[in-house]
């Protein structure tokens, strides 16, 4: 699909405007696809198996070459330099505590033929560990990924509004953020921003079957009860939390992207609607 | 000169609880956890901000002669992503490899079979994180242990601020080398009187402000 946004980049066209649709250009933005008549869960993902969707653990790391994840496509580790600025070094330590490889073992299990980053911004310090929560995030958000797979928060508030600017960057620029909500009462970021995909946690055992909450600021649930995952040294786990059922929803997004690279984070919540397993797309 | 936020911790540290009142705080709650969950052993892991490490505040059963005291580093591990990431989680058939078991015995000297963790979180600050080990194998995980594990991390959490300024009020009292110390017992004094002479208590430490050119006495 042609990138409606990409305001002037097509040869010989004169710039589309930014702020606003003169009339001589309203065909130009006309769809270049169709919908279906009506988007279907076998519409949105079926026969996918996410190849060529790019997905990012930003994490504690993850474990290469775990039988339950195979291989990376990059591996790094986020610090925060002398000027502030913020440095990604290629990470030889991998998963310091086995979360991420747990995350990144559920989005393999479901999107078998997508490609894993992973973006470690735990562990290499605990004071500072806010920033460079910010820095690994700016940092996704550059490489361009399909889907940032978020299963953690701040409470900070002096980080909320970088945190929000960022992910509007990301829902501008497509990278989908999909993050876990806080099953605690405390206000956390970024999860209750609308321009990701926030995330908590249903029973079923169906690892497709998602739920769309008719009450935000969680928007969805995934499975989050007793997961088998991959976890340190080659094991598996059983866990719980909605930190694990993120990377359920991050799974289902890379499938569908996958199958239809065209959508924006927009179109592709309101496909998540449509094809929830409350709304009928479940079927 | 005596800075204000002092004397109020000489006063705190005089007619708050000690430190010792809220250890046992502590030891109830997780000794409650336990009994609710059915499990084998509670904890409390308080962060120390200085070395960053997680320390064992309070442990019930099994590792409670042994753990208490007991520092790991607090960036690694499945409590340091816990207090990392001010989340909780719960794992099971965590002994079901070696390797594992070796890690934790390494850290903390007890293996435990499955835990559930959860941060202790005051305001925007993570302070530290609860743990049950060992829940009864034959009970299913489900979203109603994990809300009942965050209502306790919730009651722990209020309990381990209370502590942390009891602790911060003494060590106030014990840098001013002794100039506080008349402050706080003074506070413990008159806290301690009876109504009637509490009255007088008060009356005669009035006149002593005003005495000393407080206006309006205190």
């Amino acid at each position: 699909m042609t990138d409606v946004t990409a305001h002037g980049e097509d040869a010989g066209q004169s710039a589309l405007p930014a702020w606003s649709l003169p009339k001589d250009a309203v065909d130009r933005i006309a769809l270049p696809w169709q919908w279906p008549e009506r988007v279907t869960r076998d519409w949105a993902l079926g026969g996918s198996s996410g190849k060529g969707a790019r997905v990012c653990i930003l994490d504690s790391g993850v474990e290469a070459g775990h039988p339950l994840v195979g291989d990376l496509e990059s591996a790094v580790v986020i610090s925060i330099g002398e000027n502030d600025e913020v440095v990604a070094e290629e990470d030889t330590e991998g998963d310091v505590s086995g979360h991420g490889t747990a995350c990144a073992g559920i989005v393999r299990t479901l999107a078998p033929e997508c490609s894993i980053s992973s973006v470690r911004v735990l562990g290499s310090t605990f004071t500072g560990s806010g920033a460079i929560l910010l820095g690994g995030l700016k940092y996704a958000v550059e490489q361009g990924f399909d889907v940032i797979n978020m299963s953690l928060s701040t409470t900070k508030k002096p980080f909320a509004s970088i945190l929000h600017e960022l992910a509007d960057s990301a829902y501008f620029k497509r990278t989908v953020l999909v993050a876990s909500a806080h099953n605690m009462p405390v206000e956390s970021y970024p999860w209750r921003f609308s321009s990701v995909i926030s995330v908590g946690s249903h029973e079923e055992d169906d690892p497709l079957a998602f739920f769309a909450n008719p009450n935000p600021p969680v928007e969805f649930f995934g499975r989050g009860v007793n997961v088998e995952v991959p976890w340190l040294g080659g094991r598996s786990l059983k866990v719980s939390g909605n930190s694990f059922a993120t990377p359920h929803l991050s799974a289902i997004c890379a499938l569908i992207l996958a199958k239809h690279p065209e959508l924006t984070p927009f179109q592709l919540k309101s496909v998540l609607y449509l094809t929830a397993t409350n709304v009928g797309g479940g079927k | 000169m005596t800075e204000k936020s002092d004397l109020r911790a000489a006063v705190a540290a005089g007619v708050g609880g000690s430190e010792e009142s809220f250890r046992g705080l502590l030891a109830a709650i997780v000794e409650v956890a336990r009994s609710i969950f059915g499990a084998k052993a509670s904890s409390i892991l308080l962060l120390d901000e200085e070395t960053e490490e997680l320390v064992f505040e309070a442990v019930v059963g099994e590792g409670e002669d042994t753990l208490l005291g007991t520092r790991f580093p607090a960036g690694k591990g499945i409590a340091g992503w816990v207090l990392a990431t001010q989340t909780p989680l719960v794992i099971e058939d965590v002994q079901q490899d070696p390797r594992f078991a070796k890690d934790v015995a390494e850290d903390t000297g007890y293996v435990p079979s499955g835990l559930m963790a959860a941060p202790l979180m005051h305001e925007e600050r993570a302070l530290g994180v609860l743990s049950v080990l060992d829940r009864p194998e034959q009970s299913l995980f489900s979203l109603k242990e994990m809300e009942l594990l965050g209502l306790f991390a919730h009651q722990a959490s209020i309990a381990v601020d209370l502590l942390l300024k009891a602790r911060k009020a003494n060590r106030v009292l014990e840098q001013s080398g002794g100039d506080l110390e008349v402050v706080s017992r003074l506070a413990t004094v008159v806290d301690a009187l009876e109504d009637s002479r509490r009255e007088a208590g008060l009356r005669l430490l009035h006149e002593l402000a005003a005495m000393l050119g407080a206006k309006g006495g205190l």
